[in-house]
């Protein structure tokens, strides 16, 4: 600090403080609300976290809302599933791709880097219909691997890791072909544990990315068994002119930032390296 | 930049990009070119012909009030959003950065809301305007003001964002912070010395070095409105009422897959592809600057 003044000092934490509840509040109200009954809920809410707490979420993960079909718990298990195969899929494609533009000199090897490259203008907001074809076409709607590999490829990725191989040292690379190991174990043996930082960097970005999935599982998963949970809790709200579970979504919206919330908060440095590094 | 030791294999290199150059080629290219190939056709909703029709589709939906109309949505709705989740950001961001005791636990509170999904921001704001049981919804009925953004347009437009401006406030911060940390301390400090107040050490110092971040902010909120926030508004509006809400990459999935237009969904596409290819060039080229990929 460049001076002494208490009031501005005073107005930092103010600010801060306030800026927290802001974002704090509508999580706050939702847990609360995932605690009463639905009367409680319907006809007079407190902001006083009720008694119905153990019961709402027992229930959402046994048995889910009315005519989802699914129960949180196995939506949870899909998203997970979801998430881990996209994360590992994105990583392991992308290192070994990235290994090849840059330790090998083959024909093709820039038409294959530009290739990679327009993946990252082609979201799958901007050719819904096309892919959803090809899904159909290759008989995985309402699966897992429909769920995973349409998002495994990713430029990102990539780039990121061509990045950081670039920045190894030639000599290491040198040194290894003088001791007589091949492109396989030079990978194995000393790039790959050298990436560490950069993978965990990267399974932060990824793993939130796959969890928050939500038009692509919207479009393919027709079958209750293979809905994710963020689209579980979409159906829960379509109740038309019935009367939404109140506390059974609330429960559900509660556990399905769980996981991505936690491995933003224990893994806080490799989520910032991840995020400044590659940028999205 | 390449490297100067390589190995030399015959096959392993093209083994090695084969997944990556798989997934590519099947999820990416072939769709994108069928989205290309489809908006100069005109096709019946059986998909049993398809005529080719050259440009009309694309006469057709700018010519369509209601495409028109979602132009101008998006527009709205990426600048609102880009602006307050800017400006609420950078405040926090200039707040968090003069404090010494407590500013890593000020940071993990404020960058966890990154980590929750959009459509899961859209349930959470959607719960608390809701008309029946929101309990903002009731309280300014109580100040006399009715809130129901599934009749008033204002109202759901004003929603959406906040729910999609909220979530990605976090994002900012983190880029903001970073920005302001990297800062001299010495600028500020001589400037101190010489006796200009902190708000104008913050404009005519701290605001202009922070520019190259608030650009690269900008195109990322503006990429993240049109693209990543179908969830917020498939949440809470499903693009009503009557279209207030209807971003561009809502009405793609809506005209295409509910509406079975594939021509005209396709067309749409085009137009959103050239976007992001344009956005995309533009954030590569100031990054180039920074990065050097």
């Amino acid at each position: 600090m460049v001076e002494h003044r208490p009031w501005l000092t005073f107005l930092t934490h103010a600010v801060l403080i306030s800026g927290m509840l802001l974002l704090v509040f509508p999580i706050y109200v939702t847990f609360v609300a995932s605690s009463h009954s639905l009367d409680e809920i319907t006809s007079n809410f407190s902001l006083l976290p009720g008694s119905h707490l153990v019961e709402n979420y027992t229930r959402a993960l046994n048995v889910g809302s009315k005519d989802v079909g699914a129960t949180v718990g196995t939506m949870m298990l899909n998203s997970l599933i979801m998430a881990l195969g996209i994360t590992i899929g994105k990583i392991a494609i992308s290192l070994i791709a990235a290994y090849a533009i840059v330790y090998f000199k083959f024909r093709f090897r820039m038409f294959f880097f530009w290739m990679i490259f327009i993946t990252l203008m082609l979201p799958v907001e901007v050719r819904i219909l096309p892919t959803y074809k090809v899904a159909a076409d290759l008989n995985i709607l309402d699966s897992y691997s429909g769920l995973i590999f349409p998002l495994i490829a990713s430029a990102t990725a990539t780039f990121l890791f061509r990045q950081f191989f670039m920045t190894v040292p030639d000599e290491l690379c040198e040194a290894a072909r003088i001791d007589g190991s091949g492109p396989i174990r030079f990978f194995f043996d000393i790039l790959l544990p050298m990436s560490r930082t950069s993978i965990a960097a990267l399974f932060v970005i990824l793993f939130i990315y796959g969890w928050n999935q939500y038009l692509w599982p919207l479009l393919i998963t027709t079958d209750e068994s293979y809905y994710t949970l963020l689209i579980g809790i979409k159906r829960m709200l379509d109740v038309g002119e019935g009367q939404a579970e109140w506390q059974i979504i609330m429960a559900s919206t509660i556990l399905a930032m769980i996981p991505p919330v936690l491995v933003v908060i224990f893994m806080q440095k490799q989520f910032v390296k991840g995020m400044t590094e590659t940028e999205k | 930049m390449e490297k100067r030791v390589v190995f030399k294999h015959k096959f392993l290199p093209y083994l090695l990009v084969a997944p990556q150059i798989a997934i590519t080629i099947v999820f990416f290219i072939w769709p994108a070119s069928q989205a290309v190939y489809q908006s100069v056709l005109q096709e019946d909703p059986f998909g049993l012909s398809a005529t080719f029709v050259g440009l009309a589709n694309f006469v057709d939906i700018f010519t369509d009030e209601i495409y028109l109309h979602s132009i101008y949505v998006t527009a709205v709705f990426s600048l609102s959003v880009a602006v307050i989740a800017m400006s609420v950001s950078l405040l926090l961001a200039a707040m968090a950065d003069r404090v010494i005791k407590g500013a890593t636990a000020y940071k993990t509170l404020i960058i966890w809301p990154y980590a929750v999904a959009p459509a899961v921001a859209g349930v959470l704001w959607y719960f608390l305007f809701n008309p029946t049981v929101g309990i903002i919804a009731l309280y300014m009925k109580v100040l006399g003001y009715e809130w129901n953004h599934s009749l008033n347009g204002g109202q759901a437009m004003s929603l959406v964002v906040i729910a999609a401006a909220w979530r990605e406030i976090s994002y900012n911060f983190l880029f903001f912070l970073a920005g302001l940390q990297a800062i001299p301390k010495p600028f500020i400090e001589a400037a101190a010395i010489d006796g200009a107040s902190p708000l104008k050490r913050f404009w005519t110092i701290t605001f202009p070095l922070l520019s190259p971040t608030a650009f690269f902010l900008i195109v990322m909120n503006i990429v993240y409105a049109f693209f990543d926030t179908f969830g917020v508004i498939h949440v809470i509006t499903d693009g009503g009422p009557s279209n207030a809400t209807n971003i561009m990459v809502y009405k793609v999935y809506h005209d295409g897959f509910l509406g079975l237009d594939l021509g005209g969904s396709a067309a749409q596409s085009v137009v959103l592809m050239i976007i992001v290819i344009s956005l995309t060039v533009i954030q590569f080229r100031y990054i180039e600057r920074k990065v050097n990929y």
